[in-house]
């Protein structure tokens, strides 16, 4: 499989900002690392570029591609113990694992991720309120130092140093692999219902029927609509098919298409998203849909597009993900909503889930109880940078917090509100180790200038 | 399937043996560095290989060779299948100016490739089945000024390998030249890369297939063999006005 995209310069999905760094360093073999101490510029890891903004990046540092640590290392297939080097990515898991009733335990929205992104931004999946984020599920990894030191990191062994790099953002280290716990599955398919709702309070509705019935919910929602049901969309939900009969049943493989080029930057505007958003809620005829699907295009619609981020053009796109807690969320939410849609900005594709109560050992991590909103927006200088922070005032006022793994702007000082234990993190940072986002948000001084 | 892979931490190597492993294939694996080769051992083991066995060797050592082999076949009990992937990309003005340099790339790259099959050849021939796979390189179709000492060595072994298919041919052994053009590996890591660069995954799984099906030559991608009948068919006044 060829990861497109994926060019000598660095770049990070959402194409936003460009940052060049001053060396790209590949490293091939675990035995032969580079000496870390040596390099002038600080240093970041880097594999397949899938972060949004610029939390994978280094303006003037050293990038070190680990892409090339693709190997598997063992796999317990009584256990369902899996263990790999840290350029692994996910789609070679699940192709090594799914024939043998295995799966990941806890998935992004797209496979083509590495496992050690997957630490270091502590991911989570549709199912985080029944498993928690991807950090829940890891039993150990190894981690290179600057100072040459390589630790075995686990709940047990240098256990402060394991919290810190799970959702880490890659500034504690190198991890150099990863052992993690797989789910057992029965066949490769997903019992799917999907269900339209027309306000947010049918969503919180259906999402409080559902959430114990379902392994995984997600909702795609359009925001656009205005009035007070403030938006409409499809629930989705599903769990792993438990039938033995499928289990043999082959998936055909379809040829994922390739966006060639950027598209203009007319393509996507509000009266396109607008057409689209009325095309896609109206797809579906009857409220309720059952359907046995692959896990694929369940888990991973948009990943049979590649380098679908040309669609927003050179410009490039801002993701935007927050978590507002119940108490307080239903009216920070309802304000989001109605700010963005007075600001005439489309998201093409928003994503509206809420989150479960497990916690996960990430000190940084950015899942905690509510619900979460995640967003698209077209770069459009100023105007989008104004509304986000903006949307950031608001999430920081109801107790929430944005995720860093897409965010290319917040602000140091809702950074350390939004991850209050930032402080306590950043003693386990390696002295040779930033990022682009770390030097951005980690000023010290400017909680006190406020 | 008990398959012998003489250069096996070689990243096209590597991928190649993944299709192997996946059909439960058992190796033995030769190559330089032990550690090196664990990495990849564990990684074939964990995809279905039955049985994995390493045997660290630098090929340059020639007297070493047959050692080598005699230890596959035994530990093995046997070979079908033998692929032949090490190399290096040698610096081209630093042979022109060294006649040491020259020759430390040709026994990498030539004689070295030609004693393991003059060993190998009596085995299969004797045994009158099995498959030898050699990575040559379209680089040994025409000598160009940019990489020539690369060009001639992988040449001499894409003619020998000629031969030896003729020989071979008589005993039922097949033995398969694969031609890849620039892939995306370590080996190259230093060349600037445009369209026509390939990934080590899909060279490793043409291979693969070429092995299975006993192809005669296999350009990887398949789009070389046209490109490189035009350029072997430049005529030579013509040739030499171009700096490839």
């Amino acid at each position: 499989m060829s990861f497109s995209g994926k060019t000598n310069q660095p770049r990070s999905w959402g194409r936003y900002p460009t940052v060049t760094p001053a060396e790209v360093r590949s490293v091939y073999w675990r035995s032969e690392l580079p000496d870390l101490a040596h390099f002038e510029q600080p240093l970041l890891p880097y594999a397949y570029g899938r972060s949004y903004g610029d939390s994978c990046l280094i303006e003037g540092g050293v990038s070190l591609d680990v892409s090339h640590l693709r190997r598997f290392i063992s796999f317990d297939e009584a256990e369902g113990l899996l263990c790999c080097e840290a350029g692994v990515s996910l789609a070679d898991v699940l192709e090594l694992v799914v024939p043998r009733g295995w799966f990941i335990p806890v998935t992004p929205g797209t496979k083509f991720v590495s496992v050690g992104g997957a630490i270091a931004n502590d991911v989570h999946g549709k199912n985080h309120h029944k498993a928690g984020t991807f950090g829940c599920h890891v039993t150990r990894f190894r981690l290179l130092r600057s100072n040459g030191e390589r630790l075995i990191c686990s709940p047990y062994e240098n256990s402060k140093l394991f919290e810190a790099t799970i959702g880490g953002l890659g500034l504690t280290g190198v991890i150099l692999w990863a052992e993690f716990r797989l789910k057992p599955i029965v066949n490769p398919f997903i019992d799917m219902e999907r269900i339209q709702f027309s306000s947010l309070d049918e969503f919180m509705q259906i999402s409080a029927e559902t959430d114990q019935k379902y392994e995984y919910t997600m909702s795609w929602v359009d925001i656009l609509i205005g009035g007070r049901d403030l938006c409409r969309g499809i629930f989705m939900c599903g769990n792993n098919d438990q039938s033995s009969s499928l289990a043999s049943k082959k998936i055909g493989k379809k040829l994922p298409l390739t966006v060639p080029f950027d598209f203009p930057s007319f393509v996507l505007n509000t009266f396109t998203v607008k057409s689209y958003n009325e095309l896609y809620y109206h797809s579906q005829f009857s409220k309720r849909v059952h359907k046995v699907l692959p896990y694929e295009p369940f888990f991973y619609p948009l990943d049979s597009i590649h380098e679908w981020n040309r669609m927003y053009g050179k410009r490039g796109f801002l993701q935007y993900q927050f978590v507002v807690p119940f108490q307080d969320g239903f009216a920070a939410m309802r304000e989001i909503i109605g700010r963005i849609r007075h600001s005439g900005e489309g998201s093409f594709l928003t994503v509206l889930k809420t989150f479960g109560t497990i916690q996960s050992p990430g000190m940084l991590s950015f899942p905690r109880p509510g619900l979460t909103l995640a967003l698209d927006f077209a770069f459009d200088g100023q105007k989008t940078l104004r509304l986000l922070d903006e949307l950031d005032e608001i999430v920081r006022q109801s107790g929430g917090a944005v995720y860093p793994a897409k965010d290319a702007r917040m602000s140091a000082e809702n950074f350390q509100a939004f991850f209050p234990r930032w402080q306590e993190f950043s003693y386990y940072v390696d002295p040779h180790f930033s990022s682009s986002f770390w030097r951005r948000v980690s000023h010290a001084n400017t909680l006190a200038m406020v | 399937m008990r398959i012998l892979i003489i250069g096996a931490t070689s990243a096209i190597a590597h991928e190649t043996a993944k299709c192997f492993a996946k059909d439960g294939a058992e190796f033995f694996l030769v190559g330089r560095s032990l550690e090196k080769l664990e990495d990849v051992g564990n990684d074939l083991k964990v995809r279905g290989a039955k049985r994995i066995e390493t045997y660290v060797l630098d090929v340059t050592c020639l007297d070493r060779h047959q050692q080598m082999i005699e230890t596959a076949i035994t530990t093995l009990d046997g070979l079908d299948m033998v692929l032949i992937a090490h190399g290096t990309l040698g610096d081209q003005q630093k042979c022109q100016r060294s006649v040491a340099e020259t020759m430390k790339e040709f026994t990498t790259n030539c004689t070295s490739v030609i004693s393991l099959l003059t060993i190998l050849a009596g085995y299969f021939e004797q045994q009158k089945r099995g498959c030898i796979a050699v990575v040559s390189s379209v680089a040994g179709d025409r000598g160009r000024q940019s990489n020539y000492v690369y060009g001639a060595a992988k040449g001499g072994v894409s003619v020998f390998l000629q031969g030896l298919r003729n020989r071979l041919s008589k005993s039922g052994v097949a033995v398969v030249t694969v031609k890849p053009g620039l892939i995306d590996t370590p080996m190259t890591a230093s060349i600037r890369k445009g369209l026509l660069v390939a990934s080590a995954k899909s060279v490793g799984e043409g291979i693969y297939h070429a092995m299975k099906s006993r192809k005669d030559v296999v350009y990887l991608p398949w789009f070389w063999r046209p490109i490189m009948l035009v350029v072997r068919s430049i005529p030579e006044a013509v040739f030499n006005r171009l700096s490839m």
